[in-house]
């Protein structure tokens, strides 16, 4: 298995200095002597390439468009006069290409030997690492001598007396910028190529790079003249991938020297699910390197998946498995096999005690599919009841249930690519330049090229409105009213006749488009009568509409802004609604795509993690789907729906629930009305949490185990485009087992019969026994690089794009979506609405980012408010506020910004000592339970310092991390 | 990444040419140019508010005013004095001209003299080379500078 990748060596990928031309027809060339065929519009440069002639380089990368100004790339074509730059002339049919001659080798020598003479004292191998591009080409080239000094000085005089800086006539030194934590710009060692610039612009979109001052006084500049924590960067690392010298570098690799070899493997944060290289030595990852071949990425990434890896070899992390028998007992250190065996013991006499359906487990959307496989196995096959539920209960269930019911598939219709042929973007409750960093570079590029962007969102997000692009609608609707403001979108489009007669004829249920469209049309439905509802101009309603149906293709993305209201599952449905009537569903470039958050959420949904469905969402009670598994895992299986999480809290708290096993979820923290939750958890016996660190659902826990990495494992991860990602080890599990490994002795305790020895053996039987992954193993992955599900014999690698021809379903579904307003209501008591949300440079509960560097950039969760919003309660920037809602109350420090609307507040939840979810309530989706975090009414005011609650916690929580010393355990 | 509030007054006169001029094509330049008229020289503090008007990032701004040593970054004094220091100037003395200079005033290039009477920049080329070493005073070039041209010139600004 993965013989290409257990050799230990660096995985170098080819760099052709410019980007791939997409054009149909094929020319033909001669470089050296050898013929080379490539389509029209390829530079020379890289035609050069593919023929394997590697010409110098140092301003060209195939990530960027070629640029012309190193003159190092220089080459002859006969019957044409001068050297002409390879990167900037495109081929030509019947060319003859030469890239060596004895008067290219000395224009090039001469050219390097300026670039050498102009990079102060650095070219050596003290000052960089002495293995960049730079230090190579100057090898490459034959450089062997300078003629003009280093000292980088001598082209204009320096005056005795005249203060370096701006205008001066010398190149002054600039001392390095330290201020990212992962990397450093050193200017003296920069030699102007704009490699980052371009990359800052045309890969990330963020504009926060320039070339400041002119001649030699051209500097990189972040921002104007900033250091770069300070400046617009957001260190998504572009601009490090892209330097040719050592200008900008890792600081990693300067401290620890280059990598020795390397693994590809995906990322573990978002659910984009980039590629990336995870470079080491010895046994210590030295940098991610974002593997261009990844088809998520494209050889992009954030500074999440780029830098903020340090939490894997943190020091909290737990790497010995504990007992105890009380929480408010100190932990006590024990063998693997003694937790275990104690797990094992206490479960059985749970369920002898109590019942067989008094104990469960809860899968993690970190984990890989082959682990999320095992455990709801271990529930369904050990356990011996559905119990078995997944995080994605509180954030993308409603996606299951809507999409599933309107075309028949529980994911997103797209893949990510598919951006590049859209004109227009309909975002709902999404921001994802925070969320999904990645994809919302690719969006913003399209949008620089001309496509079009609704955003549906409360808060002013990034997107909306950022350097170069700008979202042509914002309707900021009140927190609640999604349902309302898309059926008013869909009354738009059904009265003004933009609806796609041809597509909903042939593709759905003509009747039930009728009876929709009746509904929608209904003057209650109108943009008039909504907009004043939701707080927004119904001209802009009506814009949006029209520009939707009828600007082009159209794609929907949206994020949990949709699903995490009381009528999640109802907005799905109404987004469903919507693009079958635009006719946008079935071809690149349209479509409906959840963008998921977490890495393996679209995994751990398709494995099967939900209590009344099996792998490949086959729900539970039909006879036939559990008869193979019955058959495979020789048990009768339970044919009733087993109890979702906060059936199993609430059933906890009467006395019936009373053990689970939690992998990789920190259901106390993430999860909403955290005094329910840690109710719910207190009133159990058996308590077992499968972590890497003690996270805050471990101080309710009795039993810890040791959870790996996705450095220290083999596996998959399923991305929001339902593309299965490998999962590679790069480093054995530091507390002695993947958690595969760990679920499997776990169920080896409690007497079942498997013996997976490779992960490979678990998608075995997952594709095995899944018809959606029938064609799915490792051997196929190694192979292609990833699939996109359904992936069988009809489709054999893979279903990049869903629903072409015909939905899934069979006839797309119409339904209709009657608004009902969430119960949560502001009030004279609780007057302002408060959302949550994500920033960029954290993750989720924060268990990870907040273990790293990142936390320069967000030390804590402050509270947005609208400055009407706080002048009215006296408050000032960066003042403690007291946020209070029918639930519960926390303190947080407020942020005046009119990015939020008046009546509307706003917060992240990164940070455990903020409790965001001690606010948030009990109300839930309909139809799947999803919780309503992004709605609860509050009020906010002056406070001194944290609340009671935050007090009591800390402590319990103080008091429950200890952990006792061996000696003093005996 | 938070930005200190440009100060109200810079930012409001800042905001009012951005109004007339965002409408042309290639507005930013223009605009430069407005402010410099309006302030004597670029305030720090306007970049923002230009690249949140125009829509693009600070960093772009500063790239495009550094790249011109026209703009200023500081108010010039009330005469400006530029000294050609390129090629055919300093074939013909320029650089003694330049030290004589900056003795007299006693001031170096990019800088104003303490009474702000007068700014000392150099320039490369005004198209003069037929007259090395020549100059450019409040807008009006002189050539073949000599000795006595140049107690005149101290005599003008310093009057």
């Amino acid at each position: 298995m993965n013989a290409a990748f257990d050799i230990k060596s660096l995985v170098q990928e080819i760099d052709y200095g410019t980007p791939a031309s997409e054009a149909e027809q094929q020319v033909t060339l001669t470089v050296d002597g050898k013929s080379v065929t490539v389509p029209a519009g390829t530079s020379i440069m890289r035609a050069s390439m593919e023929a394997g002639v590697e010409i110098p380089k140092l301003c060209a990368t195939d990530m960027l468009d070629s640029f012309g100004s190193c003159r190092v790339c220089l080459v002859e074509i006969d019957g044409r006069g001068g050297t002409p730059a390879s990167c900037t002339t495109p081929v030509g049919d019947g060319m003859v290409v030469h890239t060596q001659s004895d008067r290219l080798d000395a224009i090039r020598r001469g050219v390097m030997e300026l670039y050498v003479s102009d990079h102060p004292a650095a070219w050596g191998e003290k000052a960089g690492t002495g293995a960049s591009e730079f230090d190579k080409v100057a090898r490459t080239v034959g450089l062997t001598e300078n003629r003009y000094g280093v000292d980088g000085r001598n082209h204009v005089k320096q005056e005795n007396g005249v203060a370096p800086g701006h205008g001066s006539l010398t190149i002054d030194y600039i001392a390095r910028d330290e201020s990212n934590p992962y990397f450093t710009y050193d200017p003296a060692q920069c030699i102007v190529c704009s490699r980052c610039v371009r990359a800052c612009e045309e890969v990330q979109g963020t504009f926060a790079l320039t070339i400041e001052g002119r001649g030699f006084e051209s500097r990189v500049s972040a921002g104007m003249h900033e250091a770069f924590v300070d400046s617009e960067c957001v260190s998504c690392g572009a601009c490090v991938q892209a330097c040719p010298t050592d200008a900008l570098r890792e600081k990693t690799v300067l401290a620890k020297g280059v990598p020795e070899r390397s693994t590809v493997t995906t990322c573990a944060y978002c659910g984009v699910g980039c590629s990336f290289k995870a470079e080491v030595k010895g046994d210590e990852v030295i940098r991610m390197m974002p593997y261009k071949a990844g088809k998520a990425n494209h050889g992009h990434s954030c500074v999440k998946g780029r830098f903020a890896y340090g939490y894997a070899t943190h020091k909290d992390r737990i790497l010995k498995p504990m007992i105890r028998e009380r929480v408010s007992d100190p932990w006590r250190e024990v063998s693997w096999e003694e937790a275990l065996t104690h797990t094992a013991n206490e479960f059985r006499r749970i369920q002898y005690q109590y019942g067989r359906t008094s104990i469960g487990g809860i899968t993690s959307s970190r984990c890989t599919n082959e682990e999320t496989y095992l455990v709801q196995k271990l529930v369904r096959q050990g356990f011996r009841n559905n119990n078995v539920d997944t995080c994605a209960r509180v954030c993308h269930s409603p996606t299951g249930y809507g999409l599933g019911q309107t075309f028949g598939t529980s994911a997103g219709t797209q893949d990510f690519d598919s951006i590049e042929q859209t004109d227009v973007i309909l975002l709902i409750g999404a921001n994802p330049t925070d969320a999904h960093p990645v994809f919302a570079s690719r969006m913003k590029k399209r949008m620089r090229q001309g496509a079009k962007l609704i955003v549906l969102d409360p808060r002013r997000t990034d997107i909306v409105r950022s350097a170069h692009v700008e979202a042509q609608f914002h309707l900021p609707l009140k927190p609640g009213t999604n349902v309302a403001m898309l059926t008013a979108l869909a009354h738009v489009i059904v009265t003004e006749g933009l609806f796609d007669e041809a597509f909903i004829r042939e593709r759905c249920d003509w009747d039930e488009f009728q009876d929709w469209a009746s509904f929608v049309a209904l003057p209650e439905n109108s943009p008039e009568v909504v907009g004043q509802l939701a707080n927004v101009d119904p001209d802009d309603i009506r814009g949006a509409a029209r520009l939707y149906a009828r600007g082009g293709n159209g794609a929907i993305y949206y994020g949990l802004g949709v699903t995490e209201h009381s009528q999640g599952s109802t907005t799905v449905i109404a987004i469903a609604n919507l693009a079958m009537a635009t006719g946008n569903i079935g071809r690149p470039g349209v479509g409906v795509n959840p963008l998921r958050g977490q890495n393996n959420v679209q995994g751990s949904c398709d494995m099967g993690s939900f209590p009344h469905e099996l792998p490949g969402y086959r729900h539970i009670s039909g006879d036939a789907v559990r008869a193979i598994y019955e058959s495979l895992w020789g048990v009768k299986l339970d044919d009733e729906p087993g109890l979702r999480i906060p059936n199993m809290l609430d059933a906890a708290v009467d006395g019936s629930f009373k053990g689970l096993y939690v992998q990789g979820e920190d259901i106390l923290q993430s999860d909403p009305d955290t005094k329910h939750v840690a109710a719910g958890l207190a009133a159990m016996e058996c308590v077992v949490v499968h972590d890497l660190f003690l996270n805050e659902t471990a101080n309710y826990a009795h039993v810890f185990l040791p959870g790996s990495t996705f450095l220290e494992k083999d596996g998959t991860f399923t991305n929001a485009e339902r593309r299965i990602n490998m999962v590679r080890k790069v480093m054995e599990p530091k507390c002695g087992y993947a958690d595969w490994e760990t679920t499997q002795k776990l169920a080896q305790e409690l007497g079942l019969d498997w013996n997976y020895t490779h992960p490979s053996e678990i998608m075995d039987e997952i594709a095995k026994t899944t018809p959606s992954f029938a064609g799915v193993s490792f051997d196929l992955l190694d192979r292609v690089g990833s699939v996109q599900w359904p992936c069988n014999e009809k489709s054999p690698e893979g279903t990049p794009i869903m629903h072409i021809g015909g939905f899934v379903r069979g006839k797309g579904k119409f339904i209709r979506t009657e608004y009902v307003a969430t119960d949560e209501r502001t009030g004279p008591r609780f007057p302002l609405l408060l959302t949550t949300g994500r920033i960029l440079s954290q993750y989720n509960v924060g268990a990870q980012t907040r273990r790293t560097d990142n936390v320069v950039w967000h030390s804590e969760d402050r509270l947005e408010i609208h400055p009407h919003d706080a002048e009215n309660r006296g408050l000032r920037d960066g003042d403690w506020v007291r946020l209070t809602s029918r639930s519960g109350e926390t303190t947080l420090r407020a942020l005046i910004t009119e990015r939020v609307s008046p009546g509307v507040v706003y917060t992240t939840f990164h940070h455990p000592d903020t409790q965001a979810n001690v606010i948030t309530t009990d109300f839930s989706d309909w139809a799947t339970n999803c919780p309503e975090y992004k709605v609860t009414a509050v009020q906010v005011g002056a406070s001194n310092g944290p609340s009671e609650w935050q007090r009591d916690y800390d402590e319990q929580a103080k008091q429950s991390r200890r952990i006792a010393k061996l000696e003093a355990a005996e | 990444m938070t930005m200190q509030p440009a100060s109200t007054e810079i930012a409001s006169r800042t905001a009012a040419i951005i109004q007339e001029l965002k409408g042309l094509e290639g507005p930013l330049l223009p605009i430069l140019h407005g402010i410099q008229e309006e302030f004597g020289y670029v305030p720090q503090d306007a970049l923002p508010v230009i690249a949140e008007a125009l829509n693009i990032s600070r960093a772009e701004v500063h790239g495009v005013v550094t790249f011109y040593h026209d703009y200023r970054s500081q108010p010039a004094g009330r005469h400006v004095l530029k000294l050609c220091q390129a090629e055919a100037c300093q074939s013909m003395g320029s650089d003694a001209i330049a030290a004589k200079l900056k003795s007299l005033l006693g001031i170096g290039f990019h800088e104003t003299t303490r009474d702000g009477s007068v700014t000392l920049e150099p320039v490369y080329c005004l198209g003069l080379c037929a007259c090395s070493p020549s100059a450019m005073l409040d807008g009006e070039v002189i050539g073949r500078l000599d000795d006595e041209k140049l107690n005149e010139i101290v005599a003008e600004v310093r009057s």
